[in-house]
């Protein structure tokens, strides 16, 4: 009975699947990962026994028990008591101090990546999206985007995180460990996809109501899918091509909408919320909650309040018409 | 002993609801109005009969978290520009107790709805109803117009000044 109860376990385990922190898609991830396997080794052998010493103590009880425990002293069960627990403390502190050498030379190795000029990429935490900024010495060629981060493989990214309201933090489970996004202290972390894919993350300290809606997708591809993208997202928004768009367009810039973001190309330029200039390119919304369809764009624009209680934008009472042309408008924006 | 403790027991918990108003979040609220109210008054000068002022009631004037919305919303919306925080600068300062055009609930809705003359721009249109109300319990709020447990309880940026909640009295009005 109890055979089939673990192995049942052991089934349902299975059935998980693998986490991405164990499924690492870069050297940074790797080296955590041979870290955690290193630390779960280690933890089985001690767990594994201490619980065969506290089983042998409980089948080991003298029988019958004493009537009175003796209070004599007994030199040689202490002598014997001593060096057990001597040996299992200095055995304790080598393992511990074997942990910290495997720890501080994981640190060393996430640190050796290095590059002499990275792809920069500035993440910004907001309550509660990623704003992303492609660096370049060039102000008119940086790109602003949100949510969604694509990077070359095989080659070091450099991450600088900083927070626009509270503290946040930047993890993408497959890439690296967690870095936390200090207001007013920015930090940085080197990443490196070594495999083509789409990388989840999550914000990984509590910001507030809507922390555990704020994810990212971290997009890796070839150098040249990578550099197609970020041409196109240098371009700025196309000129809507008929009357309906047009109307899109107005109602975008005479509306609310034009209050919190950018559309390059457009007079809305504002950087309270996500910029908006390639929307329709991008697989998700709301900060990677919702698929990016016409749909669930016209909900979380009718009344995000719904969906994400809490979210700094506003719920926005548009008529049907208008409503429609904005979405046309928006579906534009590649 | 006993009995007093029991007794202010009691009263602790009848007075917990209290706190309850405070604290509400009401993310998908109407607000009353939408637009501007009828009587829009520029100045004081005024042709005819004036009529009676605006009645409006703010309805989040007892809510320290659509208070401190509102705060977040006077930075992003670049009230600051002119009104610094509070104390003025290009338009007049929001701390004392002079209010060129009413200090009513009704009266700096209309304010910010309207637009005044000589650079404050309109928001109608712009932000929504909501956050309108918003930006009102927080202007009420910078000139002492709000209980003081709903005021914001800090600063985030260095201030010349004391945060809301701390009660500072208020500035004496200039004279004429």
């Amino acid at each position: 009975m109890r055979l089939v109860l673990v192995l049942l376990l052991a089934a349902l385990a299975v059935g998980c699947g693998r986490p991405a922190a164990l499924d690492p898609a870069g050297p940074q991830a790797a080296h955590v990962a041979r870290l955690w396997w290193l630390l779960l080794a280690v933890s089985v052998v001690v767990e594994a026994a201490v619980v065969a010493f506290a089983v042998y103590a409980v089948m080991r009880v003298r029988r019958p028990a004493p009537a009175a425990p003796t209070l004599a002293a007994e030199p040689r069960l202490e002598r014997r008591l001593s060096t057990g627990v001597g040996l299992a403390v200095a055995v304790t502190t080598l393992i511990v101090l074997g942990l910290l050498i495997a720890s501080i030379l994981t640190e060393r190795a996430l640190g050796a990546l290095q590059s002499p000029a990275p792809l920069t990429v500035e993440i910004t935490g907001h309550q509660w999206w990623w704003e992303a900024e492609y660096w370049d010495a060039v102000p008119s060629q940086r790109v602003r985007t949100a949510n969604e981060i694509h990077l070359p493989v095989g080659e070091p990214v450099l991450v600088r995180l900083r927070s626009a309201d509270v503290i946040h933090s930047f993890w993408v489970p497959a890439l690296h460990g967690k870095r936390d996004l200090i207001p007013g202290h920015d930090s940085f972390l080197w990443i490196q996809a070594d495999r083509a894919g789409t990388f989840g993350g999550q914000c990984a300290e509590f910001c507030g109501y809507q922390h555990a809606h704020m994810r990212l997708l971290v997009v890796a591809e070839s150098r040249g899918a990578f550099d197609g993208w970020l041409a196109r997202q240098r371009q700025p928004a196309p000129e809507p091509g008929d009357d309906r768009t047009r109307h899109g367009r107005d109602v975008f810039l005479s509306g609310p909408c034009v209050l919190c973001h950018t559309i390059s190309g457009t007079p809305a330029a504002a950087r309270l919320g996500p910029d908006l200039t390639h929307l329709a390119g991008r697989t998700t919304l709301a900060a990677g909650i919702l698929p990016n369809t016409p749909g669930h764009l016209a909900g979380w624009i009718l009344d995000p309040q719904r969906i994400k209680p809490g979210v700094h934008m506003p719920s926005v009472g548009l008529e049907g018409g208008d409503l429609q042309a904005l979405l046309a408008y928006l579906g534009t924006l590649r | 002993m006993t009995r007093a403790v029991a007794v202010g027991c009691v009263l602790a918990i009848a007075l917990a609801p209290a706190a309850c108003q405070r604290e509400q979040r009401r993310f998908s609220e109407v607000a009353p109005a939408s637009g501007l109210p009828d009587r829009l008054r520029m100045s004081g000068f005024n042709p005819g009969d004036p009529g009676a002022p605006t009645t409006l009631r703010n309805p989040y004037e007892g809510n320290a978290w659509a208070v401190s919305e509102g705060k977040r919303l006077y930075t992003a919306m670049n009230c600051v520009g002119c009104h610094a925080h509070g104390g003025g600068g290009m338009g007049p300062a929001l701390i004392d107790d002079v209010w060129t055009y009413g200090d009513q609930p009704g009266e700096i809705y209309t304010s910010i709805v309207g637009g005044r003359p000589n650079g404050m721009p309109a928001f109608g249109g712009k932000l929504t109803d909501p956050q309108l109300w918003q930006l009102v319990a927080y202007v009420q709020s910078l000139g002492g117009g709000l209980r003081k447990d709903v005021r914001p309880t800090r600063s985030d940026h260095m201030s010349v000044r004391p945060s809301e909640q701390s009660g500072l009295p208020k500035a004496p009005r200039p004279p004429r």
